[in-house]
């Protein structure tokens, strides 16, 4: 399976990367040697075995609904490039 | 002459033959005088000045802890409460988190004293250093060779004789390699055993904190403070904490160390292999026994890892969209162009590349070919490593398949960088503890032995490690640089 300048952009639309038109298919090459690379794994006879998600093969436990993290809203609100009113800002959406 | 260990400061500290104050001086100096290296993001000198005294306070008040004084680094992955925390990328420049990590919470407590965050391959994601925004590290036996990543300015602060220990995080063998390539000892704690919470996240089913240390005696003190459960990490494990002290000094007659076939292979070179086969034979001389074993899926072991890595990598990274916090591209004139300039301008080419990969083993159609394939073939992987260790204890093997390689000498491959990590993914795709332990030199560069033991049997680990610490003396050389 090898991916050309149009999955590439494609993918970099999916992962919001820009990516300029000119750097499309030196970036497909790259791409299609890691692919390859861990195409490897097509080959491996490993049908009917149980996927592994966690490492120790456990499930995520609950927790208790209750109130567990104090309020650092003014904290993290900040952080942002950009807030009013403790609103993030961002160009318009909606016209 | 070798440096002083932790638990040699702590000694010191406790008979106010120094304070923790002139280690922190000292400390700072050290880093100063050492720039070249390019080892800290930041340094945090008011931060350090400030948490020595408080450690002073309580030295004289009789309640310090073995660690309550000593300097230390942090990756810069760990969230410290006011100090900058940039993951080594552009994206993260100008983030300082409002809260601790629980890891960095644990070490303060403790009256650690941070001395500065250590330099990283970008948002962990290499094995030379030399994805970092802040320029390359550079290895303290030779300038003009890589560190080892990711976390390679905390290993090359703790071989420099900067600070005695560092933390650092292991996702594919960041903890473990960079260990190796220093000269020093690097333990990769079982999955979940050390919390993730405010670590940030690369691969997060993959992701471990851990210790870097001159000695297996100092990553013991300094496991015993940041094990343990917690409730903020939701993969956090409740496992019992062992008393890894307790543990150093246990004999090793009749212990079983297995050799998979495949760590000593093609790819290893021959000196690298010569010198831990060395290594293995001081292990014999203590009483241990050598029995060669097979892992029957570890050829599978790396095409996995760069299939599940940069799937979890393209998710997790998904919330830099320059809205909440972080790096925002100049200018945006819609929110799609705020995206992808925003994350365009803000990554590097290493992590761009893999979030495009992970994006894609993710997307339909080739979600069942890439990414389920890959977890099908985890389950072999960590099944062979069972299969061995109902056979012996632990196994052992070069961490690395060569010494430290020069600048520059691989970062246009990406592929002959992954190759790099042939030893040390799949004890992260089976969550399994593993150590790297100074074991000789090549031509003036360190080796390092790999041991790996199962799940929560870290002080088997350590045991091990330092009962051969204790038999030579690899771990205690240290390049020039550290005694300038």
């Amino acid at each position: 399976m090898s991916i050309d300048s149009t999955t590439v952009r494609q993918i970099a639309h999916l992962a919001r990367i820009g990516v300029a038109e000119q750097q499309l298919p030196a970036l497909a090459a790259e791409l299609n040697g890691v692919l390859d690379f861990v195409g490897q794994l097509a080959a491996a006879d490993i049908g009917g075995i149980e996927p592994l998600a966690h490492p120790l093969d456990e499930t995520l436990r609950l927790r208790d609904d209750v109130v567990s993290a104090i309020d650092q809203r003014d904290a993290f609100m900040r952080l942002a490039p950009d807030a009013q009113s403790g609103l993030y800002l961002v160009p318009k959406v909606i016209e | 002459m070798s440096l002083p260990s932790v638990a040699q400061l702590a000694q010191d500290l406790s008979a106010r033959r120094i304070s923790a104050r002139e280690l922190a001086e000292e400390s700072l100096a050290r880093a100063e005088k050492n720039q070249a290296l390019n080892v800290f993001v930041t340094r945090c000198e008011n931060v350090a000045l400030a948490a020595a005294s408080a450690a002073d306070v309580r030295l004289a008040a009789g309640n310090a802890g073995v660690l309550t004084g000593i300097p230390f680094a942090h990756k810069d992955i760990f969230c410290t409460n006011g100090i900058r925390t940039s993951c080594g990328s552009r994206m993260l420049d100008n983030f300082v988190p409002p809260y601790d990590a629980t890891v960095s919470h644990q070490l303060n407590d403790a009256g650690a004293v941070l001395i500065g965050k250590t330099n990283m391959d970008e948002f962990a994601m290499g094995s030379s250093n030399e994805s970092s925004f802040y320029g390359p590290v550079k290895n303290p036996w030779d300038t003009t060779r890589v560190p080892g990543g990711s976390s390679g300015g905390s290993a090359a602060a703790v071989a420099a004789g900067i600070v005695p220990f560092a933390t650092g995080t292991d996702t594919g063998g960041s903890i473990r390699q960079p260990a190796a390539f220093c000269g020093i000892t690097g333990l990769k704690p079982t999955y979940g055993r050390v919390s993730r919470l405010g670590m940030i996240a690369f691969a997060s089913s993959l992701d471990c904190g851990g210790v870097l240390a001159r000695s297996a005696e100092d990553c013991a003190h300094v496991l015993s403070a940041i094990a343990g459960f917690d409730a903020g990490d939701p993969t956090s494990a409740s496992h019992a904490v062992d008393d890894y002290l307790s543990a150093l000094n246990r004999p090793l007659a009749g212990l079983r160390i297995g050799l998979p076939r495949v760590y000593f292979g093609a790819g290893i070179a021959a000196d690298v292999g010569t010198v831990v086969h060395a290594a293995l034979a001081e292990l014999e001389k203590l009483g241990a026994v050598l029995v060669n074993v097979d892992l029957l899926h570890a050829d599978l072991a790396i095409p996995t890892y760069y299939v599940i890595a940069p799937a979890e990598a393209s998710s997790n990274l998904a919330r830099y969209d320059g809205v909440r916090y972080g790096y925002r591209c100049a200018n945006p004139t819609s929110l799609e162009d705020l995206y992808t300039r925003t994350r365009a301008e803000g990554f590097g080419a290493e992590v761009k590349r893999r979030i495009l990969v992970g994006t894609y083993v993710l997307s339909a159609g080739y979600y069942d070919a890439y990414y389920l394939r890959a977890q099908r073939a985890r389950r072999l992987i960590a099944n062979d490593f069972n299969t061995a260790f109902a056979q012996v204890d632990v196994l052992a093997g070069p961490t690395t398949p060569t010494v430290a390689f020069k600048l520059g000498e691989k970062s246009s491959d990406p592929l002959a960088m992954y190759a790099a990590d042939i030893n040390t993914v799949a004890m992260n795709l089976a969550g399994l503890p593993a150590i790297s332990v100074p074991a000789g030199f090549s031509n003036g560069l360190p080796v390092g032995l790999q041991l790996i033991a199962p799940a929560f049997a870290e002080a088997r680990l350590l045991n091990i490690a330092h009962r051969l610490q204790q038999a030579t003396d690899w771990h205690a050389r240290s390049p020039e640089i550290a005694y300038g």
